[in-house]
């Protein structure tokens, strides 16, 4: 009898404890860990010790079909470590990189696993919109940084015109376009030098495509045209016909579908099949910009929209510095970005850090949110960029340009221009 | 024994039956209302619609040949193999290996006919391998343990499947080649087909109408509808039990493999995980058409087909939902669930202890 009421008591006190463990409140890394650092800062600060390493986690897509888009990113990173000799302010760099899967799910489980660790200063990444969505919270809520290269869904910061967007976070920056303008400047060159005046969107429910097709059909009906049908499919969808049969029977002049592969891969194969044979009615964008897309027949005429390939020496100083790394050229689009990304942040950290004189440094997170945050007039390899209030650092440039049957690799499309847009 | 019969047929209405009466009638009515609409409104062309029910009918006949797996190890075993997704997607695989080296002789471009044959052949081979190595291994040895237990073996099967393909040839996907003469369509009594679906229709009518034929009128067929029936009584009749399963696997298996090869050429690319939703969908396509029924499999692979393709257009569209075409694999489930509320048996009913040997 007396053990059973003994055995209730604790019982009663481990659900207290698991309750009281529950409800207690989410402390950031607040406080210093004990040094002298005369700083303080509100979300908290990280001490480097002498001869520790500056930790910077790097999340990007490096496996599966988007892989190209992440993998490009990170040998970009890996370049501007490089650049520095590996290490800022006599600290090694050392950089954690994970799998985004451009998927929100991986994405969250990520920053999370990023997170636990209270010495990562600032992520740079993510790849897909869809995974920095949660990503970003999940950051934002933890007092670090994160810039990306290539997360181009407006939601993710604002509407250009001074109102802040769905998923805007504190801490969050990116060195990629708006795709509110993507979608201006894709609308612009069917308007103007395609002639369309009708067309129809399909998306594939993830925030970068949705956002990206919205914006393209509102610029496209601001421009005088018509959208006939804004539809959508599923990732993992590979049967298009239905779809594209509804698309079809509207008529367009022209088919934006600013969406992944395979499904992409899926659409202009069977495009064909249900009247929609004429590729040059058929735009993509920055999603599929990669060789794996354009080696396949049934994209030859097609059109592409996405940012501009820096022209200038040091983009070549840079590209050789990639190939001499890597074995070969960039393998997608963002690379110089994500190279502008990561020294935006180098030099912010460079600018906040405290050094106390024993071999250790004391870096605000406020302080580098702030530093990151003020950066105007930086000579990157993508142009000069500057930090709006909401986090869009690009300086946007769209390229329009064409897949062509002699073109054989992404970095020959890439070249074969047909429209610049520069808001 | 009269009067409960009689019974049954007075007892009152209750709550639950009006509002599962009312449910009927508001999913009828908005069906109605959405066809209706999509119809009259002139958005697709009757052409239009045409080719919707051949992509239908098409994508089902492939949901069919799978569901027919399904089906047939329920009616022997009462157990749902579901690891037969991934024998759909080792078909397809190895129809891959195949056909790809293959496409580049000059067989290939000659003998066209003999070609496909062979990739289907091999892939027939292939997945029969797989079903009968599955069963001997993972089923055979839990027999008689609690129902669970198997079927926990067959989700780590499919797992193990998957990832073992993924493993061997890697987790990119894999183009299947061109065939020649397979391109363009036809007119065919005023229904566009292109020459990749009929193709599909025609191999999985002739493999479901053999099957059909080996079921009925072989002995093999005799005993495994024996073992359906009355397991133990099969067995005192002299029916070698055990021989007859492997029999039922290995020629569900056959069929996922031809239904892998026509996965292949009608949607070009297949990789480790394509085995995954087809399988889901064929699975349910067996539910729907009846489980353990082989005639209701097919009816129900048809169906599920038809109303994936067509049903977006025909209703959610008509309902004013945007982009109706994102909500597939929500109406193909949602036919599922509304089939088992106005008949839960099935389209052509179980027919496990009715359909006497």
């Amino acid at each position: 009898m007396k053990q059973r009421h003994w055995l209730k008591a604790l019982a009663l006190v481990a659900v207290l404890t698991l309750v009281g463990a529950a409800c207690a409140d989410d402390d950031p890394a607040t406080g210093d860990n004990g040094t002298d650092a005369p700083t303080e800062d509100p979300l908290g600060t990280v001490t480097i010790e002498s001869g520790g390493a500056i930790e910077i986690a790097v999340l990007q897509s490096i496996t599966g079909d988007t892989a190209s888009l992440g993998t490009d990113q990170v040998r970009g990173t890996e370049v501007a470590v490089d650049d520095r000799g590996g290490e800022l302010l006599g600290h090694p760099i050392e950089l954690t990189v994970e799998d985004d899967g451009c998927d929100a799910t991986v994405g969250t489980t990520a920053a999370q696993s990023i997170v636990s660790n209270p010495q990562i200063l600032g992520i740079l990444g993510s790849s897909c919109s869809g995974a920095a969505v949660p990503a970003a919270e999940i950051m934002s809520e933890a007092g670090l940084v994160m810039i990306s290269g290539s997360n181009t869904s407006p939601s993710l910061t604002s509407d250009l015109q001074g109102t802040a967007a769905e998923s805007f976070q504190e801490g969050y920056f990116r060195t990629a376009h708006n795709d509110l303008i993507q979608g201006r400047a894709a609308a612009t060159f069917a308007i103007e030098n395609l002639g369309a005046a009708t067309a129809a969107t399909i998306h594939d429910g993830d925030p970068y495509t949705e956002g990206l097709a919205t914006a393209f059909a509102n610029a496209f009906e601001e421009l005088g045209g018509e959208v006939t049908l804004a539809t959508a499919v599923n990732k993992g969808d590979t049967d298009m016909r239905p779809v594209l049969t509804e698309v079809a029977a509207t008529e367009p002049d022209l088919v934006f579908f600013p969406i992944f592969q395979p499904e992409a891969d899926f659409i202009v194969q069977q495009a064909a099949e249900v009247g929609l044979d004429n590729t040059e009615q058929l735009m993509a964008a920055d999603g599929v910009l990669s060789d794996t897309f354009v080696s396949i027949a049934d994209t030859e005429g097609m059109y592409f929209s996405g940012p501009a390939t820096p022209q200038g020496g040091e983009y070549a100083d840079f590209v050789a510095k990639y190939e001499e790394a890597n074995g070969e050229k960039p393998i997608q689009s963002f690379h110089a970005h994500a190279y502008d990304a990561a020294n935006i942040l180098f030099d912010a950290i460079e600018s906040v850090a405290v050094d106390n004189g024993d071999g250790t440094l004391t870096i605000g997170r406020q302080a580098l949110r702030d530093a990151v945050a003020a950066t105007s007039g930086f000579a990157g390899l993508t142009g000069t960029l500057a930090c709006d209030e909401f986090g869009d650092c690009a300086a946007a440039k769209i390229d329009i340009v064409q897949n062509t049957e002699a073109l054989v690799s992404i970095n020959e499309v890439k070249e074969n221009v047909l429209f610049t847009f520069e808001p | 024994m009269s009067e409960a019969v009689a019974g049954r047929a007075s007892r009152k209405l209750t709550g639950i039956d009006g509002f599962l009466w009312l449910l009927r009638i508001v999913l009828i009515g908005a069906i109605a209302i959405g066809a209706f609409n999509s119809l009259v409104s002139g958005r697709l062309s009757g052409q239009d619609w045409r080719n919707l029910i051949v992509f239908g009918i098409a994508q089902g006949s492939v949901y069919a040949l799978i569901a027919l797996g399904y089906t047939m190890v329920y009616g022997v075993l009462r157990f749902i193999n579901f690891a037969h997704g991934e024998v759909f997607m080792i078909g397809a695989m190895i129809g891959f290996v195949v056909a790809d080296p293959l496409s580049r002789t000059a067989f290939w471009h000659e003998q066209t006919i003999l070609a496909v044959l062979l990739v289907i052949l091999a892939a027939m081979v292939a997945s029969t391998t797989v079903a009968l190595v599955l069963e001997r291994v993972a089923y055979r040895p839990l027999r008689s343990a609690p129902r669970l237990v198997p079927f926990i073996t067959a989700i780590g099967a499919s797992f193990f499947l998957q990832y073992a393909i993924a493993g061997l040839f890697g987790v990119g996907f894999k183009s299947y080649p061109r065939v020649p003469g397979l391109t363009g369509a036809f007119e065919f009594a005023g229904f566009r087909l292109l020459k990749t679906q009929s193709l599909v229709i025609v191999v999985a009518a002739v493999a479901m109408a053999g099957l059909y034929m080996f079921i009925e009128r072989t002995k093999a067929g005799r005993a495994i509808r024996a073992v359906s029936e009355d397991q133990e009584t099969a067995r005192l009749m002299g029916i070698n039990v055990d021989r007859t399963i492997a029999l039922v696997f290995a020629v569900g298996g056959a069929m996922a493999g031809i239904a892998g090869v026509l996965y292949g050429i009608v949607f070009g690319q297949v990789f480790f995980f394509s085995g995954f939703v087809p399988g889901i969908k064929a699975f349910t396509a067996a539910v729907l058409g009846g489980i353990g029924n082989i005639s209701g499999a097919m009816a129900g692979g048809l169906v599920l087909g038809s109303v994936e393709s067509v049903g977006p257009s025909l209703v959610l569209t008509g309902l004013g939902v945007p982009a109706a075409n994102q909500l597939k694999d929500m109406v193909a489930f949602l036919t599922l669930v509304l089939v088992l509320i106005f008949r839960p048996t099935g389209i052509l009913g179980e027919r496990l202890a009715e359909d006497r040997v």
